[in-house]
């Protein structure tokens, strides 16, 4: 795997790099057009082997210094250098580096420029979590009483914490779209569909479409939720997230089917708002892609103090909106043997049940491409196989589409990782470097392995492991803030001080994985992070606090040089 | 970081005691029924005592060495605590969210099914003895019988999983306190929409009064739903006031609930004022001479009511149902003390007995317990008489509120000088203090006062017979 052999050879001193980068990278003023409020990387983004990608560079011609204004013209023969299928927070980075490689670039949108992200899930999720947050905060009388403050039944309105979410998406998606206009981005409406190679036609349905063609193409088109067969969605009493965000009501008990992400910041925020929750998982265990100890301690945090049951290891086998005057009524069949297990009757249910890819009307058929589970199909460049598994060429699939990791960010990164290669730039995007995160009170967050899946690659690797902890509980910043639950967790190799994973969960853990996200995308060891320095007293010391805490057996090299004094 | 607890064996027969680390081969041979015991385990050098935070197994769950069952909270971090032994977790006899001292059983573990009744006896004579102590406990529910004695079948998922196989529906809320009330479900009706069994059922039938709106209520109101009649249990709601603009609203603590519950009960006791004024300066003589030696006025004065109720039983006495006197066979002196937030009357037990030194020692302990809130029950609610007095702070007389379960209660003012006059007309400067007691006249007099009074003033007036 290039990505773990570069981080042992890594090389890349602070001094070193910043020396000779700062002048290869493009300036980072222009600020207005990246105000957009979405992950974005104003660096070009270099998540992999440093010392390879700074040698490509410093043979390559400095092409892209200019301050980027305007969209670049297109290649000889093309209307256009890339067109970009889908609009959303992928399809978005992409575009803006492209134009900042000095591309001619384009983007086809056939609903609303921001996509899931904006308009349907990341955002609009956020606002309903900040209320919900706080209504928890105000809820808590014992919490209070500690810190000394009363208040006294604190209530909402529902159609404000509604408009709040609505308002903040509609804030958002001006800012992207704005952010593409100033850059000069075409942005052309309707719906994309590949004819050929090299070839795209657009147009609203009932429209003449319009052909383009472009030397490149990247299909941005993203997910849907994914509905299971047998669960029948009206829209009021059975929806998805998409119904959910507007917050339409507040049902007294809801059943959650599904404890991922989606789930369980929808659990926070119904029982923030006074819901019940009954939570519906497949999996004999909750929240079952978090690391296992962060699962079991957010199930102890986040589910058993609150008002919600769960269910696990059955499926949703039948769900019946409500009508006639009866409730919502959910059929649950044992996973594993398929028996009934239990009948629910509840007064609404989410399908939290993940995400599906979105690529109807895309014309894959016409390129012989097929898609895997709804997939693309892609390599480790993103570019998209055909069904023989042959490189389509000039055709790449980024973000939800291509399945690879279903997060906002990480379509911006694979985007930019594309145009990367497009500008001949070699790039691979380390996905063990991007970090997630779920935003329930206290947050949830963390970047690269779990610690089965570091142990399971050790064990086939030979080297060794360790685990190492930290509690909030002994953070001053936490306690101060009276929110002292929490856990930290490092996975590290003690032999080289390579960083395999960190788990957090507790206040602001969102915020504070970046520090253990950028040093794996950066290849920064254990050894060398730890003498970095936080300011007291801040949560940022519990990762601090983490990194001294890991063991490392002697003799593991610096790959820094030791910091001199001035 | 996981830790293991320590556990110890106790056998049914104790000559069969073997230490924790015998080796599993020779135990298969003994067929002995075997029940272990989880300890709170000390989790740091500091740790006296340690919360269960949650249990990770479930009563019924089959545990295997090695496995977390419980998590505790030090005073430094949660860490899961591990078993050292196979078994099946027989019984939690501290729940969730509880405390233990470190050592203390937390849960007992059976090595096979057929030792689970025998553990689950005995963690109920555990737990009862723990809670005996406390306020008195509610009656305790039927045995949960369908809870967890199919222990044939494999334990399947985690405990909620498991619901009645009966169309009872409850919500997940109304799970969670049915649980921690100990209210079988199977008794109680659903009141809820489509007939579910909501939160408030399960008050009502745990007979807790609901102290804030049902927290659905905000949503059923979104919901253009016409909101619930007024929850169940709580007493008919009281003219609401306007509110003044700019008023805030503190609600009651536990403690303040208790003395506004105390107080309107008072309301339904026939109670009378007899006043008398007592001239102190004896006492006062009294007082500085034993002062050095750590009596206080207000053990003085304790022990001079005490004195004068031994003569007086019927003073002493209370009237429980309205029909007949109870004589109490002790008499222990309540004191009414204010405290950060509220008032607690911690109570000198057989005042009239015990010597003002020994009273004076017990009085310091009783404050310190109260204002460090850890009173128990039995030091602050077997009061028989109760004394209270607002003379340091210049209050001249006042008068009090009788306690519920109380014949009477003596409020007293402040020692003044005073110009009197005796009978020969001589005038002259003495040290009058007024005493007020109010008493519950189903049972106690105005004579009877007067006489009880009497003896008081002259116990004061001549307070040798305080110090024998």
């Amino acid at each position: 795997m290039p990505s773990s052999i570069s981080f042992s050879l890594s090389l890349a001193s602070p001094a070193i790099s910043s020396g000779s980068h700062s002048a290869l990278q493009p300036p980072s003023c222009n600020s207005a057009l990246r105000f957009c409020g979405l992950r974005r990387g104003t660096i070009p983004f270099r998540a992999v082997n440093p010392v390879r990608s700074w040698r490509a560079r410093k043979t390559s011609p400095l092409r892209v210094s200019a301050v980027i204004s305007a969209n670049g013209s297109p290649s000889k023969g093309f209307d256009y250098d890339l067109v970009i299928i889908g609009a959303g927070v992928g399809g978005h980075g992409a575009a803006l580096h492209a134009v900042e490689q000095g591309l001619k670039t384009a983007i086809i949108e056939g609903d609303v420029i921001g996509g899931t992200c904006v308009n349907r899930g990341c955002v609009p999720s956020k606002a309903l979590l900040a209320v919900s947050g706080r209504m928890r905060e105000l809820q808590d009388e014992h919490h209070l009483k500690t810190l000394g403050l009363q208040v006294s039944a604190p209530e909402y309105d529902r159609q404000g914490v509604a408009d709040h979410a609505n308002n903040l998406a509609l804030k958002i998606r001006n800012n992207l779209t704005n952010s593409l206009k100033a850059l000069g981005v075409d942005i052309l409406t309707g719906v994309g569909t590949i004819v050929g190679p090299q070839k795209v036609k657009y147009g609203k349905v009932g429209f003449s479409e319009t052909e383009i063609t472009a030397k490149d193409i990247i299909i941005a088109t993203g997910s849907v939720p994914f509905i299971p067969k047998g669960i029948e969605i009206d829209g009021k009493t059975v929806f998805t997230s998409d119904h959910a965000l507007k917050l339409e009501w507040v049902p007294e008990w809801i059943a959650i089917v599904g404890s991922g992400y989606i789930g369980l910041e929808f659990s926070d925020v119904y029982t923030a708002l006074g819901s019940e929750v009954t939570f519906i998982e497949a999996l004999d265990q909750l929240m079952p892609g978090f690391d296992p100890e962060i699962g079991k301690l957010a199930q102890r945090i986040l589910i058993n103090p609150r008002k919600i049951d769960y269910f696990t290891g059955v499926f949703a086998n039948k769900i019946t909106p409500a009508k006639d005057g009866k409730p919502v009524r959910i059929e649950l069949i044992d996973a594993k043997t398929k028996e009934a297990k239990d009948t629910l009757e509840v007064d609404a249910a989410l399908i939290a049940t993940g995400r599906a890819p979105f690529t109807k009307g895309l014309g894959l058929e016409n390129i012989n491409v097929v898609t895997q589970r709804g997939f693309v199909p892609v390599n480790e460049h993103m570019q998209v196989l055909d069904a023989n598994g042959d490189l389509v060429p000039n055709l790449y699939c980024i973000g939800d589409a291509n399945g690879k990791m279903m997060l906002a960010h990480a379509a911006s990164a694979q985007g930019i990782s594309v145009v990367e290669r497009v500008c001949r730039k070699e790039n691979v995007l380390n996905h063990l470097s991007i970090p997630a995160a779920c935003f329930t009170h206290p947050e949830i967050s963390m970047v690269g392995l779990t610690e089965p899946q570091a142990r399971d690659k050790a064990e086939q690797n030979g080297f060794e492991i360790r685990v190492a902890k930290t509690s909030f509980k002994a953070n001053t910043k936490a306690l101060a803030e009276n929110e002292a639950e929490g856990l930290a967790k490092l996975i590290y190799r003690p032999d080289t001080g390579e960083i395999l994973g960190v788990h957090i969960l507790g206040l602001h853990a969102a915020d504070l994985v970046h520090e253990a996200s950028n040093a794996i995308a950066l290849g920064t060891r254990i050894q060398d992070i730890k003498f970095a320095v936080h300011a007291h007293p801040t949560l940022s010391e519990v990762l601090d606090e983490l990194f001294k805490s890991a063991k490392l057996n002697t003799g593991a090299s610096h790959s820094v040089n030791e910091p001199v004094a001035a | 970081m996981a830790l293991s607890f320590s556990s110890s064996l106790s056998s049914s027969r104790p000559l069969l005691r073997r230490p924790a680390s015998a080796p599993r081969s020779s135990r298969a041979l003994t067929v002995q029924a075997k029940i272990r015991e989880i300890f709170m385990p000390a989790l740091s050098s500091t740790m006296t005592e340690g919360k269960i935070v949650s249990w990770v197994k479930s009563e019924g769950d089959r545990l295997s060495k090695g496995e977390s069952v419980v998590v505790v909270e030090s005073d430094k971090a949660d860490m899961d605590v591990e078993t050292f032994y196979d078994g099946i977790l027989a019984a939690i006899v501290v729940p969730e969210g509880e405390s233990a001292p470190v050592g203390a059983p937390i849960g007992l573990l059976a090595e096979s099914e057929d030792e689970i009744p025998l553990a689950k006896a005995q963690a109920q004579s555990q737990s009862k003895s723990e809670t005996q102590s406390q306020a008195p406990p509610p009656p305790p529910p039927p045995p949960p019988a369908a809870d967890a004695s199919p222990p044939s079948s494999p334990p399947s998922a985690p405990a909620p999983a498991t619901v009645a196989s009966s169309r009872t529906v409850i919500t997940p809320y109304a799970k969670k306190l049915a649980k921690q009330n100990k209210v079988d479900i199977a008794t109680v009706v659903g009141t809820g929409p489509y007939g579910r069994i909501t939160p408030s059922d399960i008050e009502a039938a745990a007979g807790i009064q609901t102290k804030k709106p049902a927290p659905a209520s905000p949503a059923s109101a979104a919901n253009g739903v016409a909101a619930a009649p007024a929850a169940t249990g709580t007493p008919p709601a009281a003219r609401v006031l306007p509110e003044i603009p700019g008023s805030t609203v503190v609600p009651f603590t536990t403690m303040q609930s208790a003395v506004s519950k105390n107080m309107v009960e008072s309301l339904s006791v026939p109670a009378f004022r007899v006043g008398y004024p007592v001239t102190t300066d004896a006492l006062d003589a009294l007082y500085e001479k034993v002062k050095p030696k750590g009596v206080t006025m207000t053990v003085l004065l304790a022990k001079a009511a005490a004195m004068a109720l031994a003569q007086h039983p019927i003073v002493n006495a209370s009237c429980k149902d309205g029909k007949s006197f109870t004589y109490n066979s002790s008499i222990n002196i309540a004191v009414a003390v204010a405290i950060d937030g509220g008032l607690i009357t911690p109570v000198l037990q057989d005042a009239d007995k015990l010597d003002i030194y020994l009273l004076s020692q017990k009085w310091k302990e009783l404050v310190k317990k109260a204002r460090s809130k850890q009173l128990q029950p039995n030091e602050y609610n077997s009061g028989t008489f109760t004394l209270s007095n607002l003379g340091m702070f210049g209050v001249d007389r006042f008068d009090a509120i009788l306690p519920p379960g109380q014949g009477a209660i003596m409020a007293v003012g402040a020692s003044k000088p005073t110009v009197m006059a005796d009978s020969e007309g001589f005038f002259s400067v003495k040290s009058k203090m007024l005493v007020n007691v109010t008493a519950d006249h189903r049972i106690i007099y105005g004579a009877d006062l007067a006489a009880f009074l009497q003896t008081f003033a002259k116990i004061i007036e001549d307070p040798d017979n305080l110090t024998l």
